[in-house]
């Protein structure tokens, strides 16, 4: 087991080298650090000088790939490929492009743990909460509950989650003042902050996940062994709970697990529309600002989220189905 | 040869042209071929899905007349070239003038009369302005202005308002009954009562209530808006009518979610089939390459790559005359990218689909036959992953019109120029926390796109349960327990 995740790791890597020179090329090649310079200097005159001091304060002024002036393994390493890119391996971020030049990798520590509070309750009470809902809908198969229940499902899977953020901001925060309309403290203040986005996106993401868990359910219901466990006399609700479940696992294991790299990369919408400064806002200003560094490092990051949750999800096999083994 | 106007092509129209033919070469490829016949039919026999279909060709309709665009000729100018108007218009454009051209100065309420903001009342001319007691002129009074376009025929409006809305009401829902009733007797002529014992008839009559509510909603819509009628949807802060810009956000809508799916195909088709059956190294660095793909996080690796085409498009202003041909560029590299970033699904599946239908005696007697790989292929393992590639097609469809709508709000989506049901939901973020708030965009856009991603959800289930063997199995035999024996 121990080697096979071990060569996980390694092809992990190998597919790490091929994400940074995507991003390397698509960054810097259409994008010269000249076009960089001028876009954060920002105003109409910007002279050479001033670039040129610019991309000497950011480490830009290196060649791109090879440094012919440098002496012996420096030839490769006082690039910007290197410097930029390379680092990131040992997750050095280097420094925001933008006029502050914050240094990425602090800000990512602290911003991670806000974007965690978010998502974590989000990614548990969801997959709870569509589970128990779906297991529902499959007890009362083939009656009008569990239509309508499809029914409701695919008109809110056909709702865009944009709508329920406005809808629910409006209801909850300004006519109903539940909850505040934006904004995040610390500690145990986040909780007020955090209840009206949690619940939100769990509205939103509910009907997509509990209609294809739904599918799953339904697939084991007619098998064979689900037949003779119910003719052993076990209750309806054992046999879906400890049979059922236990064997459409693996599926939702890997839906689930292939949401794992979005629970550190916070939500995208939610965080901007409530001003949490989560990981998703970082990435939006990024984005707005069009600071490079920034995105290049949030790449990076979600790649090897990507991989290791993809490792974590074949270990995760093993132990819902003994029959799995890992070679 | 001196035409008033001249035509002009826009990339998404071509493609958007390019593809109803290609969709009329599926009708035809379908008529004749009768296995295909009855899968379809199973779809159309579905109530829901012939809805859905009566409702999203409206829609494809609506796409196709706004994809003919043109500019018109500017009137001469002695010894000069033809000169063109600055504006491309679509042939839509025509038929909505109306709407475009009745413009307000800023909000307004749907079917309103008034502004919907206060404004200083300018003094009429020659009257002077009135001084208080200090000699100091007194500030204009604050009304609602009358809107110049909304209800310009009523005298009164505070007294005509409610008789003309109800007078045009009926008129509209008389329209509405016509063409329903129309409708109706077409249908009835259509339907073939010879066959309806042997085979599950087609759901006319679904088609025929959808057809019916869309008629009287269509019939509404034109008779409110008709002559010196109403805005109603409203107005925007610039005072642009609503519905117009909701009607012209249905091309976007399509052109994204259409587009950006058939971009995947290349790519997934073509290395799909490849790692699958060549297997060894090629899979091999085929799977390392869509590994690598959906690593990156897809909402950056898109943001990137528009991010790139934005610089790209700023250095090459000679590709584009118009504003319009820049925003249709635009929305194009939009789909080619999204193409690029998202075919790793569907690769994965096809790639999995081959390498069991490699194994298959057809493929092996072709092999032994010395048929080349290429032949085998295309006639042999294509035709038998193309229900895979359908289902991916149709159920795509809807969740790329959810997903513009985030692209817009994080700024990597269509051109702000451009209608879309995205730009409109980021308008009505602002709209949404005035006081009072402006509710109406948000409304239009709202059901216009769950009406258009609801159809294709319901559309494309259908085609699934119809195509997809394993599919059948899930539904539960409703039928079977509700009947008594």
């Amino acid at each position: 087991m121990l080697a096979y995740i071990l060569r996980r790791l390694g092809y992990g890597l190998v597919i790490l080298i091929g994400v940074n020179l995507i991003t390397f090329l698509l960054f810097f090649t259409v994008n010269t650090p000249d076009d960089m310079a001028r876009l954060n200097i920002g105003g109409k005159r910007v002279t050479p000088d001033q670039i040129e001091k610019w991309k000497v304060e950011r480490g830009y002024d290196k060649p791109m790939l090879f440094n012919e002036q440098a002496q012996g393994a420096e030839k490769l390493t006082q690039t910007v490929f290197w410097e930029r890119s390379v680092s990131l391996f040992v997750f050095d971020f280097g420094r925001a492009d933008n006029a502050s030049g914050g240094d990425i990798g602090h800000q990512i520590a602290q911003r991670m743990g806000v974007s965690l509070r978010l998502t974590v309750p989000i990614f548990v009470m969801g997959l709870l909460a569509s589970v128990i809902f779906s297991l529902w809908l499959v007890m009362f198969r083939g009656t009008r509950v569990d239509f309508w229940g499809v029914v409701a499902c695919v008109v809110m899977m056909s709702i865009s989650s944009l709508f329920y953020i406005i809808v629910g901001q409006y209801v909850f925060s300004r006519v109903a003042k539940l909850a505040p309309i934006s904004g995040y403290a610390g500690g145990l203040d986040a909780v007020r902050f955090l209840i009206l986005p949690v619940c939100l996106m769990l509205v939103a993401s509910l009907a997509g996940q509990a209609r294809f868990f739904r599918t799953l359910f339904l697939e084991e219901a007619g098998k064979d062994y689900v037949r003779t466990a119910r003719a052993k006399g076990l209750t309806e609700s054992t046999v879906m709970g400890r049979h059922v479940l236990r064997n459409a696992m693996l599926p939702i294991i890997t839906s689930s697990g292939s949401a794992l790299p979005g629970l550190f990369m916070g939500g995208l919408l939610t965080e901007s529309f409530f001003g949490i400064p989560g990981l998703g806002s970082y990435t939006i200003d990024a984005i707005a600002s069009q600071d490079f560094a920034i995105v290049r490092a949030m790449v990076f990051l979600g790649s090897v989220l990507y991989i290791v949750s993809n490792i974590l999800i074949d270990v995760a096999y093993t132990v819902a189905d003994p029959r799995v083994r890992m070679q | 040869m001196d035409l008033p106007f001249k035509f002009v092509m826009l990339w998404t129209d071509v493609v958007l042209w390019v593809m109803l033919l290609g969709l009329g070469l599926y009708v035809r490829q379908v008529r004749r071929d009768a296995a295909l016949r009855a899968t379809w039919r199973r779809v159309f026999v579905t109530p829901s899905a012939m809805a859905s279909a009566v409702l999203l060709g409206l829609m494809l309709l609506i796409t196709l007349v706004d994809s003919v665009h043109f500019r018109r000729a500017l009137p001469d100018v002695a010894g000069g070239a033809q000169a063109f108007d600055t504006r491309t218009e679509s042939v839509l454009d025509l038929g909505l003038s109306k709407l475009i051209s009745s413009r307000e100065n800023s909000y307004s309420q749907p079917l309103a009369t008034h502004g919907f903001s206060k404004q200083a009342v300018p003094p009429s001319p020659g009257v002077k302005p009135m001084l208080d007691e200090h000699g100091v002129p007194v500030l204009p009074a604050r009304a609602y202005p009358r809107l110049s376009h909304g209800g310009a025929g009523l005298e009164d409006p505070e007294r005509d308002w409610a008789g003309d809305i109800a007078v045009r009401f009926v008129f509209g829902g008389m329209a509405g009954v016509v063409v329903s009733f129309l409708l109706w007797t077409l249908m009835c002529r259509r339907a073939k009562p010879s066959l309806a014992g042997v085979l599950q008839p087609v759901a006319w009559r679904s088609a025929w209530i959808t057809a019916s509510v869309l008629a009287l909603l269509i019939g509404w819509g034109v008779t409110l808006s008709w002559g010196q009628g109403y805005h109603v949807f409203g107005t925007d802060r610039t005072g642009n009518d609503v519905l117009y810009m909701t009607i012209k956000s249905i091309r976007t809508a399509f052109v994204i979610g259409s587009l950006a799916t058939i971009a995947t195909l290349p790519f997934a088709l073509a290395f799909g089939i490849a790692a699958g059956y060549f297997k060894g190294w090629v899979d091999d660095v085929i799977q390392y390459v869509y590994t690598v793909l959906s690593s990156v996080p897809n909402i950056l690796l898109i943001a990137a790559c528009v991010l790139m085409v934005q610089v790209f498009l700023d250095k090459h202003p000679e590709l584009f005359e118009t504003g319009l041909e820049r925003a249709d560029l635009k929305i194009f590299l939009l789909c080619l990218i999204l193409g690029l970033t998202g075919w790793a699904g569907l690769c994965r599946l096809l790639r999995a689909e081959t390498l069991k239908l490699r194994e298959l005696e057809y493929v092996q007697a072709a092999t032994a036959f010395g048929v080349s790989h290429w032949r085998i292929m295309l006639r042999h393992i294509l035709p038998n992953v193309m229900h895979l590639v359908l289902i991916t097609t149709v159920l795509e469809f809807s969740g790329l019109i959810l997903y513009e709508a985030v692209l817009s709000y994080v700024g990597v989506g269509v051109d702000p120029s451009m209608n879309s049901f995205g730009g409109m939901i980021n308008q009505a973020r602002v709209e949404m926390s005035r006081d009072p708030i402006v509710w109406w965009s948000f409304l239009a856009a709202f059901v216009f796109m769950v009406a258009i991603v609801l159809s294709a959800n319901l559309f494309a289930d259908a085609v699934r349960d119809a195509f997809d063997p394993r599919a059948r199995v899930y539904r539960p035999r409703a039928r079977a327990v509700a009947q008594p024996t």
